[in-house]
């Protein structure tokens, strides 16, 4: 079942791995550090990084590029995507990175439309 | 035996060309669970959008989830920010990882090695719903108490001398009042009651008044993301709007902030926690389908992979639930 031709490296070859064994140990280790650099920046909230950044704080910014970096490395390890073919890596990860954003990015606008309508209009929503 | 049975017989049950090339190079049962997995990764952005829909919509009300969040198994009145679902991810990713070592061991046909990771990873999927239910409990059940104004504004009480919440089980007083039970012989109709709350609303508010170190902190949040206290004055006029006493969170009234939060923790959660749940029935069943050797006549352990392809979907959206739920 294409065993034989699996990827061992990761970070774009920077790291080789013997055997696949050690390729997911060395994806794990490295999966529990990117969670612990997110818990730890969770707890202290540098000063700095609660600047606002693009209507988000760059805090914010940082945990969201570490969670997609996290789920970059479970699809393409765990679930393999790195030794399938190309024609089905695409046809998985492309409608997925098209249509979320697109979704996020008009739903979230509106809702920050909403929000200066409630807060400059004359509308209330506590009474 | 005719020349057609023998050629149904050499085509592998995963050929679904004429020509025995997988459309590719996965197999059926692979290609239709990678379907499913894009589906419901669609469906969960759907939900996370949503609850940042609500959440930028009341961007400068929002709860905050430090604050929600703070409690660790054995661990009372300590201060544990996250910590407990840092230990929960963890161990979603170590259960992704023993999965991962299943499938390897699948691919070299070492039956002992499926079984044991099989069984690791079931545990570990276990161990997280169990920590997921105490979550719910623990949120369900509440800490501080907190009342309701009839916008459904939720007033928090704060200790000025010490700058740390004051629960209202500390201040409130006891009054003597009767409670009148509305009964079928008076009435034509009547609405049933739902249980009270440990204290009614007029104790919290003579308790507010008579402990002069007591402010009322509002749902806003000021410029640095810290919600608003009102000073002693206007605390005193604010608690005249409260309405009732909330204790907790349920899906209509929620302690820690607006309801729109407990409602898409509940629903995200818990659509989560069924998907752990189901991933760990099914790994059970793959768990003894390996026992009783069913993949090793079979001739390949496909099964185990594909069960894994969902197991490490369910720490996918784990990842994200967590980013938005407890960190951002």
């Amino acid at each position: 079942m294409g065993h034989s031709d699996q990827k061992l490296a990761i970070f774009r070859g920077l790291l080789k791995f013997k055997s696949n064994v050690q390729k997911i140990w060395g994806v794990l280790i490295f999966l529990s550090i990117v969670t612990t650099i997110e818990v730890v920046l969770g707890i202290i909230k540098p000063e700095f990084l609660l600047k606002p950044f693009l209507r988000m704080k760059l805090l914010n910014w940082i945990f969201l590029i570490l969670t997609i970096v996290k789920a970059y490395y479970i699809a393409w390890d765990f679930m393999h995507i790195r030794d399938e073919k190309s024609s089905l890596k695409n046809s998985i990860v492309l409608p997925l990175v098209f249509l979320i954003p697109y979704l996020a990015f008009i739903i979230l606008l509106e809702a920050d439309y909403i929000f200066d309508i409630m807060k400059d209009g004359i509308v209330s929503w506590d009474f | 035996m005719s020349t057609e049975t023998v050629a149904l017989k050499n085509i592998k049950h995963s050929d679904f060309s004429e020509h025995g090339n997988d459309a590719m190079k996965a197999s059926y049962g692979k290609l239709m669970m990678w379907f499913f997995i894009i589906s419901d990764a669609l469906t969960f952005s759907g939900f996370l959008v949503s609850y940042g829909f609500a959440r930028f919509k009341y961007i400068d009300s929002w709860p905050i989830a430090d604050e929600v969040f703070t409690h660790f198994p054995f661990l009372h009145g300590v201060e544990a920010p996250m910590y407990y679902v840092a230990f929960m991810t963890f161990i979603l990713i170590v259960s992704s990882v023993t999965m991962v070592l299943a499938v390897d061991a699948g691919h070299n046909m070492q039956k002992n090695k499926v079984i044991l990771y099989m069984f690791l990873t079931i545990i570990f999927g276990a161990i997280f719903v169990g920590s997921q239910a105490w979550e719910w409990n623990t949120f369900i059940k509440g800490d501080y108490g907190a009342l309701e104004t009839r916008g459904g504004q939720i007033l928090q009480f704060i200790n000025s001398d010490t700058g740390k919440r004051a629960p209202i089980k500390d201040f409130s007083v006891k009054l003597d009042s009767d409670r009148l039970n509305h009964n079928p012989s008076v009435g034509v109709w009547y609405q049933t009651e739902s249980s009270l709350p440990s204290f009614s609303l007029d104790e919290v508010k003579e308790g507010f008044k008579l402990n002069n170190n007591l402010l009322v902190r509002v749902q806003k949040l000021d410029s640095m993301g810290k919600k608003v206290v009102l000073n002693r004055s206007e605390s005193l006029s604010k608690i005249q709007d409260a309405v009732g006493v909330v204790e907790g969170a349920n899906l209509i009234h929620n302690e820690y902030g607006h309801r729109l939060f407990a409602d898409f923790f509940f629903f995200i959660t818990g659509f989560h926690g069924f998907h752990v749940f189901s991933g760990v029935v099914i790994n059970i069943i793959i768990f003894f389908n390996v026992i009783i050797g069913t993949y090793e006549k079979r001739g390949h352990y496909e099964m185990v992979e594909k069960v894994g392809l969902y197991w490490h979907f369910v720490d996918l959206v784990w990842v994200f639930v967590f980013t938005f739920f407890y960190l951002v």
